[in-house]
């Protein structure tokens, strides 16, 4: 905000900046497609299996063209001198992958072998992966506005809810769990939103005000920052453990609590170590937020007459609101990632999947739980990177 | 009329203002002028109450202002700042238009003073009225901060430095500007700066400020003749004083009748039995200027002519060397 944005560089041969990243990503995509297992056949869920790179697919009908074509998506990204030639060879890429890999599921899963199980190998994970940095360079490269990033983002994502709902990718391994699990798995997905949901609301109810007040008290600031430092360095499992004896003593002694849902295990004791976290990143962007507002800014304020509601609401709120919005994006994308963790203490979410799939030693049951939780990490750090951009630009 | 009444501010024991009295007539403004710590924006910031005086009273016309609350009385004093401090997330236009807002004025009242003052600063609402001020250059950044601070039609101006922060081109033409502003609109105006070239140049009477008390409250020319004590003399600087005194004259007050200046078409002069052809002086020109260019042609007489082009009237150093006499 204090930076000069009439000196925003102008974007000068869009294409030639910075193809470092695209052609580094596209060796990583080439090397993957000809040497790293893409998928791995299993004899069953547990059993770690044999690995095939594409061109060694058995069946090689489909192995070679889908290395071909991943080959050429990769070759275009890393020679593309415009960027969304490069944006386009990216989603391509990714998008031949993501098929791809459904058809060699179906391909490579033998006839009537009910327990073999086919999964996602390293190769995939590296394609894909490359192929979604090489989309997301060229983007930059591009400069979309707020909106534009927030629909591609949401295109990407239902682009692979769509490969999955067409059935695509159903004689994959991570499919057969989600269909074991297909009710809970929405259930524990919306456990997921609450122990997000639930955390960040108070946080930002309680944490904003906070923050301001730590702003006009200097002597406030201190002690509350200090308070909130030491409670963020607490490990996330000992966090959620520390809950469990003091809120199972007061269900105790208190049985009408414990009948409102208040006990030791469960999604209180879950909510309060995520809202506890959700404190610094709040009230320590709301202090910056507001000590970035210029001193003369609010000296002209008060010079002219504006009282102290009208100043913070017109002029201090505004100015601070790009700052405070990262903070809360921080808790965001934190908290998708901690409520995971939440699972271990019985609060649900997508961590159930993720400490099952451990216990079971089924993979492909880990992920179940850890894409989902990626993929909202993702949704929200764009369309509040969005959000937090637009508020910047009004108030540039 | 802002009557200010034994105005003082005690910080512990220490009195950063002692005592502050001045009276400032419609119209007219007032530079404080001093050294850094001398008082002069704290007394600035106690008038319309940004800081809470110890003791004392400021007056707009006869009322006591001890009673109205610091924002209401704030609406009625603009105030213009070194920082500027335009909000940086409003258009020019919604920055000029703050106080008429606060003083609900209604919506055509309002636009119709933002045109009128972006007009009157060289600003042209067409071009700058949606703009933000990240879009504008220091001096266009300032000039807004101005007319923002005159823009609820203000019973007096407060101004600090609010030129301190433009490089010495673009402050000399902001000040000249805000000059002819303030005569053509009568603004009162109360100044703090620590420039005393800018003190001359803006202000009608300058009250000359040392710890915390008034030392001399006197008219530019009156202080520089009559300064009451060595700090005053050193404040002015006393190798060019002459000059400065020059400098608040212009030749038409000083000129002789013109005799045998002729004009010789190219818009030269020639004196008659003289063989050079020289420049006229603009009727406009300082003493100061007439000096200066005298010296610069090596010569006893120039002629002066108006905006027409005929002569009006000559300057010679004779009279020009007279006016300093006279003085201490």
């Amino acid at each position: 905000m204090t930076e000069e944005p009439t000196a925003r560089p102008v974007p000068t041969g869009a294409a030639a900046e910075g193809r470092g990243l695209a052609r580094l990503c596209a060796v990583a995509a080439l090397l993957a497609v000809a040497f790293a297992p893409f998928l791995a056949l299993q004899p069953n869920r547990i059993v770690s299996g044999e690995g095939f790179s594409l061109p060694a697919l058995p069946a090689a009908w489909l192995g070679l063209p889908l290395a071909a074509v991943l080959t050429a998506c990769a070759l275009v990204a890393a020679l593309a001198h415009h960027a969304a030639v490069q944006a386009l060879a990216g989603a391509a890429g990714a998008l031949a992958a993501l098929l791809g890999a459904g058809l060699a599921a179906t391909a490579l899963l033998p006839a009537g072998a009910t327990l073999a199980r086919v999964s996602l190998g390293s190769g995939f994970w590296l394609t894909t992966g490359a192929f979604g940095l090489i989309l997301a360079d060229a983007l930059v490269k591009l400069r979309g506005g707020p909106l534009a990033r927030i629909t591609l983002a949401f295109a990407a994502v239902g682009a692979v809810l769509a490969v999955l709902a067409a059935g695509l990718w159903n004689d994959l391994s991570i499919m057969r769990e989600y269909a074991a699990n297909r009710d809970s798995f929405w259930q524990q997905g919306a456990r997921h939103l609450v122990l997000v949901g639930g955390s960040l609301a108070p946080a930002l109810l309680l944490g904003i005000p906070l923050g301001y007040l730590c702003h006009r008290l200097a002597a406030a600031r201190g002690a509350v920052l200090a308070v909130l430092s030491v409670i963020q360095t607490v490990p996330s499992i000992a966090m959620f453990g520390l809950m469990m004896a003091p809120l199972a003593a007061l269900a105790a002694a208190y049985p009408a609590l414990g009948a409102a849902g208040i006990r030791g295990i469960g999604l209180t004791p879950a909510l309060l170590a995520l809202f506890l976290y959700s404190l610094l990143p709040v009230v320590a962007n709301t202090v910056a937020g507001f000590a970035a507002v210029p001193p003369a800014v609010v000296e002209a304020a008060r010079g002219m007459g504006m009282g102290p509601l009208r100043r913070l609401a017109g002029v201090e709120w505004p100015l601070a609101f790009p700052v405070i919005v990262t903070g809360v994006r921080i808790v965001l994308v934190q908290n998708i990632g901690l409520a995971a963790v939440a699972a271990l203490i019985g609060a649900g979410g997508f961590g159930t999947f993720v400490f099952r799939g451990m216990g079971q030693t089924a993979m492909d049951l880990v992920l179940l739980g850890a894409v989902p939780i990626v993929i909202l990490a993702f949704l929200a750090a764009v369309v509040l990177d969005a959000v937090a951009g637009r508020a910047r630009g009004r108030a540039a | 009329m802002i009557t200010v009444e034994g105005l003082t501010k005690s910080f512990g024991p220490v009195r950063a203002v002692d005592g502050i009295s001045f009276e400032l007539a419609e119209g007219e403004a007032l530079a404080l002028i001093g050294p850094s710590g001398c008082g002069k924006s704290t007394t600035l910031r106690m008038i319309n109450r940004l800081i809470e005086p110890s003791a004392g009273r400021v007056l707009i016309d006869g009322v006591d202002t001890t009673g109205i609350p610091p924002a209401t009385l704030r609406l009625r004093m603009g105030y213009a700042i070194q920082g500027i401090g335009l909000f940086p997330h409003r258009t020019v236009a919604q920055n000029i238009a703050t106080v008429p807002r606060l003083l609900g004025w209604p919506r055509p009242r309002i636009a119709a003073r933002v045109a009128e003052l972006l007009e009157l600063f060289g600003l042209p609402p067409a071009i700058f009225a949606r703009k933000y001020p990240h879009e504008l250059s220091g001096g266009q950044q300032q000039r807004v901060g101005v007319a923002r601070a005159m823009a609820g039609k203000p019973a007096v101006l407060l101004m600090d430095e609010p030129f301190g922060a433009l490089d010495p081109i673009t402050r000399t033409r902001l000040q000249d500007e805000f000059l002819a502003i303030r005569r053509r609109m009568g603004t009162t105006v109360l100044l703090v700066t620590h420039d005393m070239d800018e003190a001359f140049k803006l202000a009608d009477r300058l009250a000359v400020m040392e710890r915390g008390r008034i030392v001399q409250l006197d008219a530019p020319e009156s202080l520089l003749r009559r300064p009451a004590s060595a700090f005053v003399e050193s404040l002015i600087g006393s190798e060019d004083r002459g000059l400065k005194l020059l400098s608040l004259a212009g030749v038409t007050a000083l000129m002789g009748p013109a005799m045998d200046w002729m004009p010789i078409g190219d818009g030269t002069f020639r004196k008659a039995g003289a063989n050079v052809s020289l420049a006229p002086l603009s009727a406009s020109a300082s003493l100061r200027e007439a000096a200066s260019r005298l010296v610069f042609a090596g010569v006893d007489e120039l002629p002066v002519i108006d905006e027409g082009g005929a002569i009006v009237g000559v300057i010679d150093m004779e009279r020009i060397i007279a006016f300093g006499g006279g003085s201490r």
